[in-house]
């Protein structure tokens, strides 16, 4: 337990979290131990909202999509009214996957293992023979698809929670809904993730991957290629001046702890912004462009909201697994651990529905300038979370890792530790009182 | 990016020229000679990777890509990878690459059409990983050389994993 200034009033096994002294440290075995893992599927994952995807994959009525979530294999659907809906994937006659294409458009699924099928709101709609199952078979729901207990949405980006006592989506998501909305926001008509899926894995433990995604300390050593291409290849940097806040500060980039294990890091970066800073490749074409968009948020939410929703950059956690990084373009990413060294991570462009085929262009070859398998980023951050977790196989002789980069700061920046400290703090929570006594030496 | 104009009918190649060509390509990348490989390529030329599974066709201008390339940004790419600090392919790993199955599918624009078939293996620090696929170039004369004016890797796979990255020319 925390106690009023934030200190652990008892030590917790593999977190240590000293806010007087300015140090906080976390046991590398949290990254390896398959025990540690079990508990956090249990306390962890199991007892949160998880992302499933976003309202735009499924414009129509009949539309389905397949999903890994937390675990679980889930199918993603509208029915025929339109409604959103989440099933458990398996067939309640023999548990087969009832569903094994990615995506598609269907009145009902039918499992190919013994026949059975059902319409698209769950309901079992097989004609048996008499003499096979009682007269009233199925009057308790039996042979229906299961459908997942908590399922709701926030600006278009739909959850599952596998326990059904969590409190709403809503109150889950806490301050981090200030930052949602920054991206809802961008579009009057709508955002909508673009076709094409980044479906790939990382041979790390999956909290490598939490920190790394609102890392800003990692930036200038591990992406200095990247940094390089901006300055010397890619025509030139973004704005950097200096910006005044809505509250009358004129910082340029801050952590903060949003709460429930929420994170996020925010401020001015070097790179385009298709919503909205202007770069020199983009040439004049896009400067009127970038200043239609521009003017376009100014209208609809007003100057202050406008400058800092076009300016600045955004790395958001939700916690647990939810990374939306609004940064030269904006990827929804999320990620679960099949084992406590590998990862499998799925990524998404999200952009505005209404946005220019061009703009659209100019954003999708911004996404791949960093972010990505090919990207001139992703695959380095892939190459240093797996060097971590080889450098774990040290823990018994250098068994922590420093977490306390501006812990004594009362306004953290971005490249400090404070939002993954807010991650850690959550995370500390849930495993607390669940981690076995011989741990907690 | 513009093609360089030909001033006559090019000289169609064949498949023994080719496949001269997407054997010297694997051979270059083998041994990471970089710069030679990117010289195989005409200027204004594409490089690109759709994601793993996509359909041929695909159009990076509204689709998400791993790698869409122009020129310029594939320029990049070259003197990226031979720099220390692309952390992802340093120490550089050891590949061996597979071309095979190479058809000319026929006259496309200025240049051929052309389908191979490949398997790269990539290792680092003990871990192998398998790549297989297919090629869809676009080959175009300059001057009497055959050089590169599009390649598309194919991913036939579905999904980059447990590969994790597409860090390599695959």
């Amino acid at each position: 337990m925390l106690d009023k200034t934030g200190a652990q009033s008892e030590p917790h096994p593999w977190v240590k979290d000293d806010p007087t002294a300015g140090r906080f440290m976390v046991s590398r075995k949290a990254f390896v131990d398959p025990a540690i893992l079990a508990l956090e599927r249990q306390h962890v994952f199991d007892r949160s909202w998880l992302y499933i995807g976003h309202e735009s994959e499924l414009p129509n009525p009949n539309d389905y999509l397949t999903r890994s979530v937390g675990g679980r294999e889930l199918i993603f659907n509208r029915d025929r009214t339109g409604k959103f809906r989440a099933f458990f994937n398996t067939c309640p006659h023999r548990g087969a996957q009832v569903v094994r294409e990615a995506k598609g458009n269907a009145m009902g699924f039918q499992c190919f293992y013994h026949g059975w099928a059902f319409n698209n709101n769950g309901a079992f709609a097989t004609k048996i023979k008499d003499g096979n199952y009682p007269e009233d078979f199925n009057s308790d729901g039996c042979a229906n698809l299961v459908e997942v207990g908590r399922f709701e949405s926030y600006r278009g980006f739909y959850f599952v929670s596998y326990w059904s006592g969590i409190q709403s989506l809503y109150d889950y998501l806490a301050d981090a809904r200030d930052f949602m909305d920054c991206i809802a926001d961008q579009s009057g008509v709508g955002m909508e993730i673009v076709e094409g899926e980044q479906a790939y894995s990382m041979r790390a433990n999956w909290k490598l991957l939490v920190e790394n995604s609102i890392d800003g300390y990692h930036a200038p050593t591990t992406h200095a290629t990247y940094f390089d291409y901006l300055v010397k290849a890619s025509g030139g940097m973004a704005d950097m001046s200096v910006m005044t806040n809505a509250d009358g500060s004129n910082h340029r980039s801050q952590g903060l702890d949003l709460g429930n294990g929420h994170a996020v890091v925010e401020g001015l970066a070097p790179w385009g912004r298709p919503v909205a800073n202007w770069i020199p490749a983009w040439g004049e074409e896009g400067k009127v462009e970038i200043a239609r968009i521009r003017a376009d948020l100014e209208a609809r939410l007003g100057p202050d909201r406008a400058e800092r929703i076009a300016r600045k950059s955004r790395n958001l956690l939700i916690f647990p697994n939810l990374i939306i990084n609004d940064v030269m373009a904006i990827t929804v990413r999320t990620f679960y651990p099949e084992s406590p060294d590998y990862m499998k991570v799925n990524a998404w462009a999200i952009a505005p529905k209404d946005e220019t085929a061009k703009m659209r262009e100019w954003r999708l070859f911004n996404y791949l300038e960093f972010l990505g398998p090919g990207g001139f980023a992703t695959p380095d951050d892939n190459e240093a979370l797996e060097a971590c977790h080889k450098g774990y196989k040290n823990l018994i002789e250098a068994g922590w890792n420093d977490i306390s980069k501006g812990m004594l700061r009362a306004n953290p920046f971005t490249d400090d530790e404070h939002q993954m400290r807010a991650f850690w703090r959550e995370w500390a929570k849930r495993t607390r009182d669940v981690a076995p006594v011989e741990a907690r030496v | 990016m513009s093609r360089p104009a030909l001033a006559v009918v090019a000289r169609a190649p064949t498949r023994a020229e080719v496949e001269d060509l997407l054997f010297d390509e694997a051979m270059l990348l083998d041994e990471w000679k970089l710069e030679e490989w990117f010289a195989l390529f005409a200027p204004g030329a594409r490089y690109e990777v759709p994601p793993a599974n996509a359909e041929e066709g695909v159009d990076s201008a509204v689709s998400l890509f791993y790698i869409a390339d122009d020129y310029e940004r594939l320029r990049y790419r070259v003197d990226r990878l031979q720099d220390v600090n692309a952390h992802a392919e340093y120490p550089h790993s050891r590949c061996t690459r597979l071309v095979s199955n190479v058809r000319i599918l026929g006259p496309r624009g200025d240049g051929w059409a052309v389908r191979c078939a490949f398997v790269t293996h990539r290792s680092k620090a003990d871990v192998t990983d398998v790549y297989a696929g297919h090629h869809l170039y676009i080959l175009t004369r300059v001057g009497d050389d055959l050089k590169i004016a599009r390649k598309t890797t194919h991913l036939d796979m579905s999904s980059l994993r447990p590969q994790g990255r597409v860090s390599i020319i695959v």
